[in-house]
């Protein structure tokens, strides 16, 4: 493993995530293209787990990629860690788990959970110490030398959040990495993402489309409109410390009232009234 | 599938079954309706011949297959040399594409006598060109179709790892083409093959199997002629099982992603 990827996040003042005024319109047929994204602004702190939550075609995998530099936004600017998107992508700031798995079929399990440390020249036994640890932790552990057509969607996508997880970012950004796990395994994640998380301290961008999964994890939500997707509203989730995320939680009464909360702000017609609360 | 896959045998079995089957038919057809030997000789008749001739057939065939082999190699070189160029400068593949296309609509086997002139036609050079040409055409288009058909989200995942162009290459878009070069490679050994039988019919005392055909034919052995005709299908069948093995091993866990 690399230096930098062993060494613990520093801590820093920096917002992990700094996104202001930005727009992103896809060029379309005869000019006529599509916004998927208008006048969005959001900070993000480091260490802070903030899930974005909206309709279906809202934009929420589009802000991820803006956020990775992966898309560049048409007006605005992305910061991360005080730097411009591309910076921090060449600095390898962040890891990533894509909405689809996105495995290398050619490559066992372990070979892919290895990818980000190769390219980034790992030596082979570190890298094969941290795959094992991680294929462990995603309870693949006797699939570690399979192929990804040999496993079902849900482990195909736990083998790619292992992959976003191996060089232990200080940043992650998830696109409904549960989306494809049973109940029972997404709970067990969830579980397992909020301890990573309090272990690494790292700052989470998760995208879902559960709201007790988001509320669950998350220290805030952001709440999105249908296209052109605006960020119709904030919420402050903080129910306790990470650590205090245990399975009692999901059944706190506070909890059930902070579902309800991102329930209504979701269904909620009132999206101009709240426009005032965008920018932090 | 599923059936037929539970009793190996039966896959097996099935088509050995059918295919004497249609053998005896034939045989049948042949005596029962006294079919002369140049419109149609019997499987027996053929049969005896490739018995009889056995090491002529062989001899014929390891020519024509040598031939085939040469070329094969040669133009699977050459078009996956070609494509990685043409994948990797966008300008001259746009250049080149019309070009290609064009000429992969030529009949190759016409350029014989034109290659005749140029290589002279007792030597296997301008024989083993035309199996080269017509193996490179397939082995090119399926070869850069591999190299364009990297999946996006592979890209974005080189792309956030900060990956250089070379490295991009090496963990993704190559090992992504190298099933579809092993598909163009089979469908590329059936046309070297034929390629170099037929070419031999444009002339040249070489004895290969297309001359040992058309040499049966004119002294009226029609039953030889036949046995050839097998021994052609069987060296067909060779080349195509050899790359299909290979294509197999190459497409090994690639179902899905
Ligand atoms: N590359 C692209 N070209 C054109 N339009 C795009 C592109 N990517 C996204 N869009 C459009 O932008 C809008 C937002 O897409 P995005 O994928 O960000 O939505 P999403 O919120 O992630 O939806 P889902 O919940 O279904 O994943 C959609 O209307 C989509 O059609
Ligand atoms: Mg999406």
């Amino acid at each position: 493993m690399s230096a930098n990827a062993s060494a613990a996040p520093r801590p820093s003042t920096e917002p992990a995530v700094e996104i202001v005024g930005v727009g992103k319109v896809f060029p379309g047929r005869r000019g006529a293209g599509v916004t998927a994204l208008e006048d969005v602004s959001l900070q993000i702190e480091a260490g802070e787990f903030v899930s974005l939550i909206g309709p279906s075609g809202c934009g929420k995998s589009t802000m991820l990629r803006l956020i990775a530099d992966l898309d560049a936004p048409s007006s605005g600017t992305v910061n991360v860690f005080g730097k411009p998107a591309r910076q921090a992508r060449l600095d390898q700031d962040y890891g990533i788990a894509f909405q689809q798995a996105g495995l290398l079929p050619w490559r066992t399990v372990r070979e892919n959970i290895e990818l980000p440390l190769q390219l980034h020249g790992a030596g082979r036994a570190a890298r094969r110490a941290r795959a094992d640890e991680l294929i462990e932790l995603v309870g693949l552990g006797d699939f570690g030398d399979k192929h990804p057509d040999q496993l079902s969607g849900g482990m195909q996508q736990r083998v790619a959040i292992a992959r976003s997880l191996v060089e232990s970012p200080r940043l992650l950004l998830m696109d409904e990495p549960f989306g494809a796990l049973d109940e029972m395994t997404r709970e067990r994640m969830q579980t397992e993402l909020a301890r990573l998380r309090a272990e690494t301290g790292a700052a989470v961008v998760f995208v879902t489309h559960s709201i007790p999964e988001a509320v669950y994890l998350s220290d805030r939500v952001v709440v999105m409109s249908p296209r052109p997707g605006r960020i119709v509203r904030l919420l402050d989730m903080r129910l306790g410390s990470a650590q205090e995320r245990t399975d009692a939680l999901r059944e706190d009464e506070h909890f059930f009232e902070r579902v309800s909360a991102v329930r209504e702000a979701l269904h909620g017609d009132a999206v101009a009234s709240v426009q005032g609360k965008e920018a932090r | 599938m599923s059936a037929a896959a539970s009793r190996p045998w039966v896959r097996i079995l099935a088509p050995i079954v059918l295919g004497l089957l249609v053998l005896a038919l034939w045989q049948g057809a042949v005596v029962a309706l006294k079919i002369q030997p140049f419109v149609l000789p019997g499987p027996i008749a053929i049969g005896t011949q490739f018995g009889l001739r056995a090491p002529f057939v062989l001899n014929a065939a390891l020519i024509t297959a040598l031939n085939a082999l040469i070329g094969l190699v040669i133009g699977t070189v050459g078009a996956a040399i070609a494509a990685a160029v043409a994948a990797s400068l966008r300008v001259l593949d746009e250049l080149s594409a019309p070009i290609v296309t064009a000429a992969s609509v030529i009949p190759i086997v016409s350029l014989a006598p034109a290659l005749y002139t140029m290589f002279g036609a007792d030597a296997q050079t301008a024989r083993v060109l035309i199996a080269a040409l017509a193996a490179f055409v397939p082995v090119y288009f399926n070869t850069l179709r591999g190299l364009r058909m990297a999946a996006p989200i592979h890209r974005d995942l080189m792309r956030s790892y900060a990956a250089s162009s070379g490295q991009a290459l090496r963990a993704v878009t190559l090992p992504g083409a190298v099933p579809y070069f092993f598909t163009g490679v089979r469908i590329a050994s059936s046309l070297a093959v034929i390629s170099a039988l037929i070419a031999e019919d444009f002339g040249g005392p070489i004895k290969g199997l297309g001359t040992a055909i058309t040499t049966a034919v004119s002294s009226s052995n029609y039953p030889l002629a036949w046995a050839f005709v097998l021994g052609a299908i069987i060296t067909g069948l060779v080349f195509y099982g050899a790359t299909l093995v290979l294509e197999t091993a190459a497409t090994w866990h690639r179902v899905s992603a």
